[in-house]
């Protein structure tokens, strides 16, 4: 019971990382219906940030001020990434068709994956140390054991959760967004700005990938430029799971693959984790082609 | 259309690449294997171009479906045939073309699996799932200590020349050219077109997409096996996404859907990393004097000059390399 307790709460917590990341590529989904590759790279970038205003700028470790400090700027420093990625690379390609936007997208992913592991102009390839940003305990509850890291990764992804959600359903700035995945053409035709509600979105998701990247490498300690890959693949996964385009969805979707994981972890299949994600996917989407959560599309001629 | 003409370039293929073998023992052999992998990535990329090009259902798994072919092959290289007891050349020109065939047909057995229940998806569902089988495939891969797990299967004997690389490359560009010319071909394209149009005009669509990946499959089983006798060695993390990836960007340099276009893609996609190594090596001469300049730092941007190439490419040329007009719509 208690181990079952255990492997619950790391399932949760994986999830809620997976959660935060599928929120980024299923936005980006609901705006241009288009998957953005290279956000799983500003994933791991997110965790870059974090590393280096920790061994560089000399932000404090173990300390809830400077934890929360680095989380914020990696945050803040994705978020400008993201809307940089799409200004340059992704806005020209407004009218084409969805294939070469993704070529495109794959070609950002490869660049930044590249760059990052060239040791002159990135980080070089090999694999770092990622510090205790908060203090790190070991808490007790009965025979349950919880760190404090743990702890600070619930709470931040809960409540980047419900920030989102507030964004996306009581500000006007989330209405629009609404709007413009309901209907481009008609939200343009109603004064929205569509250029400003992408670079947006582009933005708050950047910003969500850069936090789960943050509170990734407080799970996993150890970056790399490719740690995003699987995290990415699995969050994508995730997204399509519960339905590409619906905010819920994704949330339910992450949490599912993060649970599954964990629970598959602990038994002798562990080493085939990786593809449980894929295995689940694909026996749901046989069943409900659009997702979970999603609605089916009905075509009209 | 002209079906003698298609032949005849077959038939001369297949000559010139039984030439080219006889006389291969005396070519570089750094420059023979690129050369081989030349035609190992013409044959995944013709295949994938008709799943992806002419049918239009974008896969992101075909990786994985090389992966099959190359581990079947390989299987039936290194277990099975020590035990005929055939001599060396017998099992080159016998044995080895049957164990493509083989693992042709397995990687088609696991096309048909992914195909099959993944028609009821489109677009950007049918694109997850196949990469989803593809990382599947590559998971169950690692974890079969049978043929080496992790750490890879070694021992592969090479038996790929060049007689083989490039008469399966031409076999392939023959065979998707002549499908798709004949007939029965034209309900692929139907179905990258409209495929409701295509429903309404009575096409079995379903049995259309089926045969695509079967097809395609099958070929690109024959060139995981190739693949494999030409490293001698495979690890199951060659079959990863990158490598699907990799694949469909040849497609669609190529100009999705066009034949010669694909095939130079193929061969220039291939060659451009080692003719960026080769260039790394050099130097130029310093105009100002003094000493020459080093190239050696296009050694180490190669993959970034790579991505770097693709996004200018889609941004300036997103039809392709290629892609000389939208022929096949003029009458629209």
């Amino acid at each position: 019971m208690t181990e079952f307790l255990q492997q619950l709460l790391n399932g949760v917590l994986l999830g809620a990382i997976y959660a935060l990341i599928a929120l980024g590529y299923t936005m980006v989904y609901g705006v241009l219906r288009f998957i953005n590759f290279a956000h799983s790279d500003v994933f791991m970038l997110g965790a870059f940030v974090a590393w280096y205003s920790v061994e560089k700028l000399g932000l404090p470790t173990q300390s809830i001020g400077g934890g929360l400090a680095a989380l914020l700027l990696s945050m803040s420093v994705c978020a400008v990434l993201g809307v940089v990625i799409e200004k340059l690379a992704y806005k020209p390609l407004r009218q084409r068709s969805t294939l070469t936007v993704l070529i495109t997208a794959i070609g950002v992913s490869l660049l930044i994956q590249n760059v990052a592991q060239n040791s002159r102009l990135g980080f070089g390839p090999n694999p770092r140390a990622f510090p205790a940003l908060f203090p790190s305990q070991q808490l007790h509850f009965g025979a349950l054991t919880v760190s404090t890291h743990q702890l600070v990764v619930l709470a931040v992804a809960l409540s980047l959760l419900g920030l989102l959600y507030w964004i996306v359903h009581h500000t006007r700035t989330g209405t629009a967004m609404r709007a413009l995945s309901f209907n481009a053409t008609a939200a343009s035709l109603v004064g929205i700005n569509n250029d400003r509600i992408i670079s947006f979105t582009f933005g708050l998701g950047s910003a969500l990938a850069g936090a789960g990247g943050v509170l990734y490498a407080m799970n996993y300690p150890s970056i790399d430029p490719l740690m995003g890959t699987l995290p990415g693949l699995k969050a994508f996964v995730a997204a399509v799971l519960g339905g590409i385009g619906n905010l819920p969805g994704a949330a339910l979707g992450g949490l599912l693959i993060g649970l599954v994981e964990t629970f598959v972890s602990g038994t002798r299949l562990s080493t085939f984790r990786d593809a449980i994600a894929f295995g689940i996917l694909i026996a749901i989407l046989l069943f409900r082609p659009a997702g979970l959560l999603g609605k089916l599309k009905v075509e009209k001629v | 259309m002209a079906f003698p003409i298609a032949q005849r370039w077959l038939l001369a293929s297949l000559i010139l690449a039984g030439v080219a073998s006889a006389v291969s023992g005396s070519i570089d052999p750094y420059f023979l294997d690129v050369v081989m992998g030349v035609g190992v990535s013409v044959v995944l990329a013709s295949s994938l171009n008709l799943i992806n090009g002419f049918t239009g259902q974008f896969s992101l798994g075909h990786a994985g479906f090389m992966a099959v072919g190359a581990y079947t092959s390989a299987m039936l290289t290194t277990v099975v045939a020590p035990r005929l007891g055939w001599n060396p050349v017998l099992l080159q020109w016998v044995f080895f073309p049957m164990s493509l065939i083989v693992a042709g047909l397995l990687a088609a057995v696991a096309g048909l699996a992914v195909g099959a229940p993944s028609l009821r998806l489109k677009g950007d569902y049918l694109a997850i799932v196949t990469l989803g089988f593809g990382e599947i495939i590559r998971v169950m891969l690692q974890n079969l200590d049978a043929v080496g797990g992790a750490r890879g299967l070694t021992g592969v004997p090479t038996y790929t020349n060049l007689f083989w690389t490039f008469g399966t490359a031409a076999l392939t560009v023959y065979t998707v050219w002549a499908l798709l010319n004949s007939t029965h071909g034209r309900g692929f394209l139907a179905v990258a077109d409209d495929e409701v149009a295509a429903e309404a005009m009575g096409l079995d669509t379903t049995r259309y997409k089926i045969t695509a990946f079967g097809i395609g499959s099958f070929f690109a089983g024959l060139a995981g096996g190739l693949y494999a006798h030409l490293k001698g060695y495979l690890n199951p993390g060659g079959f990863s996404f990158d490598k699907s990836i990799e694949i469909v960007v040849m497609v669609i340099l190529g100009g999705m859907g066009r034949h010669a276009g694909v095939v130079f893609a193929a061969i220039l996609l291939t060659l451009l990393p080692e003719g960026l190594r080769e260039l790394g090596s050099r130097s130029v001469p310093n105009p100002f004097g003094g000493a020459a300049w080093s190239l050696d730092w296009i050694k180490e941007m190669r993959m970034i000059l790579y991505s770097l190439l693709l996004i200018l490419l889609m941004l300036l040329r997103p039809q392709g390399l290629f892609h000389r007009s939208e022929r096949r719509r003029r009458g629209t």
